[in-house]
């Protein structure tokens, strides 16, 4: 019993209690130490004592007492230590007062997601500050997230504390003229480890979708303090449309399902429901940054897949629309690559290969593995072959380096089909050896 | 906090000798503005500044096998040297950057100063 309610307190009043510490004491490098001790006394003397009847607040105490041990032998040998910058000295006086148990401020929540995605930290380096501080996830899930060791994540996040109070990161909230852009890089920071989660791992890891779940709930924590903030609608319902997909994403083998082949049956109902909401409550009118509206077409991407019953049933007509609008606004690669799949679709392999055309995206094999693919099925086996040799010496994942082994196989083997192909079987054998001589 | 400022090389302004007269008393009118922005905000205080002459005055001191090295230039290889400073208290680094907005749109490097304890 004292167990879970522990367990339930750390997950829902982390961010909270670490946010009302650093306002407190400032001393970002002893917060996150101090409130950890302060779960394991928890985990000591709940099951003896039983359960407080305000948790949050036995721990806040707890920590603090810690955290003022702390300075008062820090006081003894009379060191200074540097510390964090609030609202008080950027002459700005907080306007409540804060009670001491329990008694959260809500900004206070806020001011901590901003400092930790505060842009001055790179990109990687806040997604993990802002896992551990704001939702408490420990640090060897973060590295597991983005697949480092927990030493090297420890580090990292280490030297992002230490950052923060040296180049005067403020604990804060911007001016209102500068919140939008601070929000959309909130927005970034949670979708990098929200597909941190997705990208392929090996073994045991190969999907992190429970680790990718937790940038959810970072934003889901951001729009209870901006409910009306459309960047983190937009993107909350992106993630859940994508999110729905996760138990119908790996086989039972563990092999990566592509999209087409998934068992739909296994997509989450609820997740996209939720999304769908989302997306109507935003209107066509709403201001918005042009990240905002990408995450909004993309969303609308993802919900034209969650709302047919087959993969056959797709409306790609639209979806290479939603694509071209995408592009207007953020007109990377990737973006070309999936409208160029997209196409394919729609109009057939030849309009997608010639849409590919000119696109490259440095160090990825995705543009030759697409190209492979449209190949196969436009019947041309050699150029194929050649586009998935290409791929195959880009590609650096396990996972997708044996799915496209295999692909390279099939094209060869003495089962191969190629739908419509004009070439038989045979014809594209003595190819190969030709070709590999 | 207190940081330096080091105004570095042109950037998105044209070279000094380029601008027209009005131009130059524009950019001038930047350095006011600056110092106003700053008079205006609670916490910040520029506690040193100037404008350095061109990098053809400037030299370079180096330690090399025990000997102290004086070369003439800037450091680096550098084609503009170092055009000017302030060394500038204020709350904290965002607070900093959204008042260099103020300055002619020059390239920067901002540090923070190490606080020794005494």
């Amino acid at each position: 019993m004292s167990g879970e309610a522990l367990e339930q307190v750390v997950r829902e009043e982390w961010g909270r209690l670490v946010a009302l510490l650093l306002a407190r004491y400032r001393r970002l490098d002893l917060v996150e130490d101090a409130l950890g001790d302060a779960v394991e006394a928890a985990a000591r003397t709940w099951p003896a004592d039983g359960v407080p009847d305000n948790p949050a607040g036995w721990l806040n105490r707890a920590a603090s007492r810690r955290l003022l041990d702390r300075l008062r032998a820090e006081a003894m040998r009379q060191r200074r230590a540097p510390l964090l910058v609030t609202e008080a000295e950027r002459g700005q006086e907080r306007a409540t007062a804060m009670a001491d148990t329990g008694d959260l401020v809500e900004d206070d929540l806020l001011r901590l997601v901003l400092m930790c995605t505060h842009p001055a930290l790179g990109a990687e380096a806040a997604s993990a500050l802002a896992l551990r501080l704001v939702l408490g996830v420990s640090t060897y899930d973060v590295a597991r997230l983005f697949l480092v060791s927990e030493s090297t994540m420890a580090a990292r996040i280490t030297r992002a504390k230490k950052k923060i109070v040296a180049a005067g990161i403020p604990f804060a909230v911007p001016r209102a003229d500068a919140l939008p852009d601070r929000l959309d890089t909130v927005a970034q920071t949670a979708y990098l480890a929200f597909t941190a989660g997705y990208a392929p791992g090996s073994g045991p890891d190969l999907l992190r979708a429970d680790l990718a779940g937790e940038s959810i709930r970072l934003v889901r924590v951001v729009l209870a303090q901006r409910p009306t903030e459309p960047v983190l609608i937009a993107l909350l319902a992106l993630m859940l449309l994508q999110h729905s997909r996760r138990d119908a994403r790996a086989g039972a083998d563990g092999q990566l399902v592509l999209l087409a082949d998934q068992d739909r049956t296994r997509w989450h109902r609820d997740d996209i429901t939720e999304a769908l909401g989302l997306l109507r409550s935003l209107g066509p009118a709403r201001r918005m940054t042009p990240q905002g509206a990408a995450y909004v077409l993309q969303a609308r991407i993802a919900a034209e897949h969650a709302t047919v019953e087959t993969a056959s049933n797709t409306r790609w007509d639209r979806i290479v629309r939603h694509y071209d609008l995408l592009l207007q606004i953020a007109p990377t690669p990737a973006a070309r690559v999936a409208r160029a799949v997209a196409l394919a679709e729609a109009q057939g392999p030849e309009a997608g290969l010639a849409a590919l055309e000119s696109v490259s995206v440095p160090g990825s094999h995705r543009p030759a593995a697409v190209r492979a693919e449209l190949l196969v099925r436009a019947g041309r086996v050699d150029q194929a072959r050649t586009a998935y040799e290409e791929a195959l010496t880009l590609c650096r994942n396990e996972t997708e380096l044996s799915y496209l082994r295999r692909r390279l196989v099939d094209l060869s083997g003495p089962a191969h089909e190629v739908p419509g192909a004009a070439a038989p079987p045979g014809t594209s054998r003595r190819r190969r050896r030709s070709g590999g001589g | 906090m207190k940081y330096v400022v080091l105004l570095l090389a042109d950037g998105a302004e044209k070279p000094w000798e380029q601008l027209t007269p009005e131009e130059q008393t524009e950019t001038m009118a930047k350095f006011g503005a600056f110092d106003e922005a700053c008079a205006a905000r609670e916490g910040v205080r520029i506690l040193a500044g100037e404008a350095l002459q061109d990098g053809v005055a400037a030299a370079t001191v180096r330690t090399v096998e025990g000997q102290i090295a004086v070369t003439d230039g800037p450091y680096a290889e550098a084609v503009e040297g170092l055009g000017g400073f302030y060394l500038i208290e204020v709350p904290d680094r965002d607070v900093l950057v959204e008042l260099l907005r103020e300055l002619p749109a020059y390239d920067m490097q901002i540090n923070p100063v190490e606080e020794m304890t005494p």
